[in-house]
């Protein structure tokens, strides 16, 4: 598809907290694919599963070549039935294997919410302790070329909202070999949301296997006027309006959850301790989802750090359009951000 | 019935009694509130969980559904820690986080009910996946009902199932009545077992009043997926009865027609299998006594395990949300 490439190369962003620290730099794809590489290979209770694990572009890359190397017992092609291979990696997982479990988009994990949110999350506490789910689930967030209302959702606004979850949300190829490694290694049900924007972008990412602990944020860019926290591919648009800022005398400090539940409170709450002002910008939509969240949080915990009121960057509550000129209207970006860290500020 | 030896016969039967008489005893202490969980009674069944599980090692794995009693102590469950959740006890197999239709003993490869209709089905399935991939020889085994053969995760999960010849026996028992619908308001085409055919999984009609039919007939899908051959599927047909939930069925004669409910009282599971057995010269009336009197104990020792034993820990509210 030409139009991925031409979009997401236009959108580079050429940002790694790992600046000069190496030249070893990965996509996210690559990244998640030599962890998925290496989680086969020292585990055999791990297996990959998906519709399309085994096409010949390997889920844009992730897969490619598992199913050559490990065999088609490990990583297999699978029906789209996607609340029962949901159950089935729930039943596989409680009775001793590590499945991860791949899809295109998160719109079709609204198939599978029965036994997600029914089943897996619910089965240790249900079940006093007695088990344990260790189930991996991938989805990758679309954004573009008419994509629309059905193929552009994120959706982790209703994961979040469920007990019993962990929700994954990595903005760099870095984060996403430590955090999916942590995720099958965790032991619970985790859904782990990448963004398509994200699949150009290189880090830098070490050779070996490492884990991120789910739960801990970052700061991503060090400043003392305001903190955007900012969700998945939205770190980036925070990235560049801190630039931005920075010309215009804003030192913006940007907070990356990296995941979303557990949320890192503590991390958003000491940088609004020292900034006093906070923006959050997500990829979802602002009712009841997670940056409505951790402004909450922040009201509940930090109000008396907060010199303004806390602003949002998030969807408008429509569905995302087809057109590209909606397309433009619907999605914020950087623009946004600095428009309101400029109302906040000059308050 | 021949095939059949006379300890498997004793056996069933046992198993059968056990079932009953724990479910009667639910029944009637219910009303002392003390069990604080909604009950779904499988009086009428009983025939159906023991026939199975009688031909299942102690490794393989049985999944379940909100009436899931009668599986559980087929499977060989703790019964002490099954009436412990029911008084939703610390002690209780779920200590007490599950109630009643969330029973679990993975010690004897009872691994869990979901009370979401079908629920269960393509966990059992991925179980089935998981001893295809690790060589473990076991079988599984999901039982579920007729209205949970109107969800299409069944149909999903016999799918993949096939497709990847799984070592699982999909178990319908169809008591006919979802709540208070019949399956005529609910199902095109009534006949269950016709459906897994369009899967090429082999299927068949089974008398669930008849625990010598379920026994052979379950034995058969056990063997062939134990021996690698795939999926089976069995429509085991019994009464429901009592009510959806709850002692007793105070609104039976709003929603089932008494000729139909006098005919199946006719075929009451555990008489026929009695009368079978003395008939036979397998049982005797003290024999049938004594295996009474042995249940009877251990469910008054059970009760009273439950009934003594501690409630959880007000401060343990959050403890378990994950593994």
């Amino acid at each position: 598809m030409p139009w991925t490439k031409f979009i997401i190369e236009k959108q580079e962003p050429g940002y790694d907290e790992h600046a000069g620290g190496s030249d070893r730099k990965l996509t996210v794809p690559e990244a998640i694919r030599e962890t998925l590489d290496r989680a086969l290979a020292i585990d055999k209770q791990v297996f990959v599963m998906g519709q399309g694990v085994d096409d010949p572009s390997g889920m844009f890359g992730m897969t490619l070549g598992l199913q050559e190397k490990y065999g088609k017992e490990r990583v297999f092609d699978t029906p789209l039935s996607e609340n029962a291979l949901t159950g089935i990696g729930v039943g596989a997982a409680l009775t001793g294997s590590k499945p991860v479990y791949f899809h295109n988009r998160p719109d079709f994990l609204l198939l599978a919410m029965d036994q997600i949110v029914n089943h897996a999350a619910k089965y240790s506490y249900m079940f006093g302790g007695r088990v344990r789910i260790p189930l991996v689930i991938v989805a990758i967030i679309g954004r573009g070329w008419g994509s629309a209302a059905q193929h552009s959702q994120s959706l982790h606004g209703l994961f979040m909202h469920i007990p019993g979850l962990r929700l994954v949300m990595p903005s760099t190829a870095y984060d996403a070999k430590g955090l999916l490694a942590a995720s099958i290694a965790d032991g619970n049900p985790v859904i782990f949301i990448e963004h398509r924007w994200l699949f150009k972008h290189r880090s830098y990412v070490p050779e070996e296997l490492y884990t991120i602990p789910l739960g801990k944020g970052l700061v991503r860019r060090k400043g003392k006027d305001v903190t955007i926290v900012g969700i998945s591919y939205m770190v980036i648009e925070a990235l560049r309006a801190a630039e931005e800022l920075k010309g215009e005398g804003f030192d913006a400090e940007i907070i990356d959850p990296r995941t979303l539940r557990p949320l890192d409170e503590e991390i958003i709450l000491e940088s609004v301790k020292k900034t006093g002002h906070l923006v959050i910008a997500d990829t979802d939509w602002k009712t009841g989802g997670a940056a409505s969240e951790i402004a909450s949080m922040v009201a509940q915990k930090g109000f008396k750090y907060l010199k303004a009121p806390v602003k949002i960057v998030a969807w408008p509550d429509v569905p995302v359009p087809g057109s590209y000129v909606l397309e433009e209207a619907f999605y914020p970006g950087k623009d946004d951000i600095i428009r309101l860290v400029k109302d906040l500020v000059n308050i | 019935m021949n095939a059949i030896s006379k300890d498997v016969s004793i056996e069933l039967y046992n198993i059968m009694m056990r079932i009953r008489l724990v479910e009667l005893k639910i029944e009637e202490l219910y009303a002392q509130d003390e069990m604080r969980t909604p009950i779904h009674l499988c009086v009428g069944q009983e025939a159906i969980a023991a026939g199975v599980c009688a031909n299942l090692n102690k490794a393989d794995y049985v999944f379940s559904n909100h009436r899931g009693h009668g599986h559980y102590i087929a499977k060989g469950g703790d019964l002490r820690a099954m009436v412990a959740e029911l008084y939703c006890k610390e002690t209780g197999c779920s200590r007490g986080r599950g109630g009643s239709m969330h029973l679990i003993d993975t010690s004897v490869g009872f691994m869990g009910c979901s009370s979401i209709v079908g629920g269960s089905i393509p966990i059992a399935t991925g179980a089935a996946l998981n001893s295809l991939l690790c060589k473990d020889g076991r079988v599984s085994v999901v039982f579920f009902g007729d209205a949970a053969s109107e969800e299409g995760v069944l149909f999903e999960s016999m799918n993949f199932a096939a497709l990847k010849n799984l070592p699982i026996v999909y178990i319908c028992e169809n008591n006919f009545y979802s709540v208070c619908s019949h399956q005529t308001a609910r199902q095109a085409n009534c006949d269950i077992s016709m459906r897994p055919k369009a899967f090429d999984i082999s299927s068949c009609k089974v008398d669930g009043s008849e625990v010598m039919e379920v026994y052979a007939e379950s034995k058969k899908a056990i063997d062939k997926a134990r021996s690698g051959k795939g999926p089976s599927f069995l429509e085991c047909r019994a009464y429901r009865w009592r009510g959806h939930v709850g002692p007793g069925d105070p609104q039976k004669d709003s929603y089932r027609e008494q000729k139909e409910w006098v005919e199946w009282m006719k075929k009451d599971p555990l008489k026929k299998f009695e009368d079978s057995l003395t008939k036979s010269d397998i049982l005797d009336d003290a024999c049938i006594k004594n295996i009474r009197c042995k249940i009877d104990e251990d469910i008054s020792e059970a009760f009273e395990f439950a009934k003594n034993s501690p409630l959880p820990d007000r401060r343990e509210l959050e403890k378990y949300l994950y593994g």
